[in-house]
């Protein structure tokens, strides 16, 4: 039997921005100014926490309210791993500080069941004058554990961070590296029931970043209920089951973890699966050939926004020839999410380098192969060369976007040895053998 | 960990802004991080300096040194027959203790805002830490009121069975008010500004630099009022009662104990309905 561990109810949370000045009309004596201003200081201050049942309603549109949080209601159960996705400003680092106490909703209520960790930032209570030794006890009872359960745990926070030695060393003498590993094997070794995790990952090398990610992944195998808030739509697709789309301070989506990823990479239009230009004249190109549409496809020429690895996928391109006796070649290059090239591809029907289009819409597929792509989100750029004119005619960058997940691969590190395949991309490649018994092998 | 789910604390959230007291069962659960935070404090205090925690010594040695000077030599204040050296010690040591840590604690959500929006704890933890570190440094510097009363030649009397009372006495006082200040200047920060008259008033209106036998009966009903001057005076008498001018003056006692009883009681009310919505004013 499964048990809640957390049920939201309908939170919003507000806060008031910017409360705008009411100058009254003997304010310009600066006298009267000097006198009066305290008072409209003190209701300017004491307003900063207090709403007015028709604020709180929030049928009209405020300018002084911000909705930071507005009717969020979703529960989570033991063991349930959810990741929360939305673009900065979306209210997901609110939600997790009202889910850990930090600060109350203004409207609605929550029920936590079990013990909260809330890990917000690596290294909350650590002081660089205490030593190695006395920050682990400091950062544990910060993050709420008692002292028996830190004594307990001690010599293996210790060896997981490798600072050995140092352990009676004051941390402002560590490197930064030392510090962060400290910090964080203090974080792994809690035991929580509910573990609330924002953006850690954004600090530490790769390995780090791994160890964190399979600690929160085994934090969910021991049935602790964990929340995950990340920009980093590979780590979020890989390490949780369900996910919460926030979107402008409201729950816009809670649904499987493909669905939700899918409906972030593809929210805001900047970056999303799909891109159409209605309007002929804003669409890249010139008189000679405008781009029309770019969309990422599964095997079955759907849009998606996320991919699997063990599917092929495409990327379909629609443009219109405008002009007749145009040269025209198209050609992509998929760029990694640091933004590294990884390859292009040309139109490989080479007729349309050396003979002219005729006008009309033209949609072509670039397939890229199954068990080809590294996990993780990749951006399209389309070119468009005039082959006759010697020149580009149009370079769009970051057309598209999608996210490559593997299915199969739900935990971390159990094939590879080095926790995760290294690389770019990640070719399905044959390998094959050749066999000589001992005795056959020529020395020399 | 064999907790069933069933035994599990469960923390129910609500917008609603409750008037509640201090929640003492959550309180307990966090006691060993109020002893870190404690030691923490003292240990970042003194940290890479030679003196370390003889600090706690010369500090409140040279204040007392500088007041007698002015007050007991220069300026003949009166200190009720006794030596002034001997009645401004007992004095000065309570009030560096309560000011010390009034100050301390006061800005305390302030100062570790960053911290208040990180990670959720009792926030009267902030409060409570510079009124028990404090504690630390007044013990030892307890030893120069003993020097001194040695010095004197001081006999004891029954009067320092009032000694741990007046020691709570002493936590109390810079409790209430922080309560209260700390919350306050979370919204208003006119708080840190006027905490520095704040802070002179209390002292100059309790008879710490002055004996309180210079203060007319009429205007001691008021006097009394300042939960300091029982402090004070309650230390005096408590350590040099073989003085017949240094009987137990029960008035100002019980009043301070009321007073403060009544600001902490509030306070931590206040503080509580306060606390909840700190890391949004703050």
């Amino acid at each position: 039997m499964t048990s809640r561990t957390l049920s939201v109810d309908n939170i919003s949370k507000l806060y008031r921005i910017g409360v705008p000045q009411v100058t009254s009309v003997n304010s310009s004596n600066p006298l009267v100014r000097v006198l009066t201003k305290p008072f409209a200081n003190f209701r300017k201050y004491r307003s900063l926490y207090n709403f007015s049942e028709a604020e709180l309603a929030g049928e009209t549109p405020r300018d002084d309210i911000l909705w930071a949080l507005r009717d969020v209601s979703f529960d989570m159960d033991e063991g349930d791993i959810v990741g929360v996705v939305g673009a900065n400003g979306a209210g997901k680092s609110t939600l997790l500080k009202v889910i850990s106490r930090i600060t109350p909703p203004t409207k609605g209520r929550l029920t936590v069941r079990g013990r909260v960790s809330c890990l917000l930032e690596v290294g909350t209570g650590f002081h660089g004058e205490l030593t190695g030794r006395e920050n682990i006890y400091m950062s544990g009872t910060i993050l709420g554990m008692r002292k028996i359960e830190v004594d307990a745990k001690f010599d293996d926070i210790v060896e997981f961070s490798g600072i050995g030695k140092f352990v009676d060393t004051p941390v402002k003498r560590y490197s930064s590296g030392m510090s962060v590993r400290l910090a964080f094997a203090v974080m792994a070794h809690l035991e929580p029931d509910l573990l609330i995790v924002d953006e850690v990952l954004a600090v530490g090398d790769v390995e780090f970043q791994r160890k964190c990610l399979n600690q929160m992944s085994e934090a969910g195998d021991r049935g602790r209920t964990v929340m995950f808030v990340s920009h980093n739509m590979s780590a979020v697709a890989r390490l949780c089951k369900r996910g919460l789309f926030m979107r402008g301070g409201e729950l816009a989506q809670d649904a499987p973890i493909a669905d939700v990823v899918y409906s972030y990479m593809t929210a805001g239009g900047q970056s999303s699966a799909e891109r159409v230009w209605e309007d002929i004249n804003e669409a890249p190109g010139d008189d000679s050939v405008r781009l029309h549409a770019v969309k990422v496809v599964g095997e079955n020429s759907m849009p998606t926004g996320t991919v699997d690895i063990g599917h092929a996928m495409g990327i379909q391109i629609t443009f219109d020839v405008l002009e007749p006796d145009h040269q025209l070649s198209p050609y992509i290059t998929m760029v990694s999410d640091a933004g590294i090239d990884l390859f292009s591809s040309a139109d490989s029907n080479r007729q349309f380098e050396s003979e002219p289009r005729e006008i009309g819409r033209y949609t072509t597929f670039c397939w890229v192969p199954a068990e080809f792509l590294a996990e993780g989100t990749h951006y399209v750029r389309v070119v468009m060369r005039a082959m006759n004119r010697q020149m580009l005619v149009f370079r769009e960058s970051d057309v598209v976007a999608f996210n490559v997940i593997d299915e199969r691969n739900s935990g971390f590190g159990t094939t590879w040895w080095e926790g995760k395949p290294k690389g770019l991309v990640r070719p399905n490649l044959d390998w094959t053998y050749e066999y000589t018994p001992p005795g056959m092998i020529i020395k020399g | 960990m064999s907790e069933t789910p069933h035994d599990q604390p469960v923390v129910v959230i609500e917008s609603k802004r409750s008037w509640a007291f201090v929640d003492f069962r959550e309180l307990n659960h966090y006691r060993d991080l109020i002893y870190f935070m404690v030691w923490r404090g003292i240990k970042v205090a003194y940290a890479q300096s030679v003196g370390g925690l003889a600090w706690a010594l010369v500090q409140p040695a040279i204040q007392i040194l500088v007041f007698t000077v002015i007050f007991g030599n220069l300026v003949d204040i009166g200190s009720d027959g006794l030596p002034y050296l001997l009645f401004s010690t007992v004095a000065i040591i309570p009030w560096s203790y309560m000011s010390g840590t009034m100050s301390a604690a006061s800005g305390s959500l302030i100062g570790n805002s960053a911290m208040l929006g990180k990670i959720y704890f009792p926030r009267i933890i902030y409060p409570l830490t510079p009124i028990i570190g404090g504690l630390v440094n007044f013990s030892i510097s307890l030893i120069l009121i003993v020097a001194v009363m040695v010095y004197y030649q001081v006999t004891p009397t029954k009067n320092m069975l009032l000694l741990p009372l007046l020691i709570v006495m002493m936590m109390m006082v810079p409790l209430a008010f922080s309560l209260w200040l700390s919350s306050l200047a979370i919204r208003y920060r006119d708080v840190g500004i006027v905490m520095g008259y704040f802070m002179r008033m209390l002292m100059y209106t309790a008879p710490i630099l002055y004996p309180s036998s210079s203060i007319s009966e009429e205007m001691r009903g008021w006097y009394v009022l300042n939960p300091i001057v029982g402090v004070i005076e309650g230390f005096r008498s408590a350590l040099l009662g073989a003085s017949p001018e240094m009987f137990i003056r029960w008035d100002s006692l019980i009043c301070s104990v009321v007073v403060s009883l009544l600001l902490c009681i509030t306070g931590a009310v206040y503080f509580r309905r306060m606390e909840r919505i700190v890391v949004d004013v703050i």
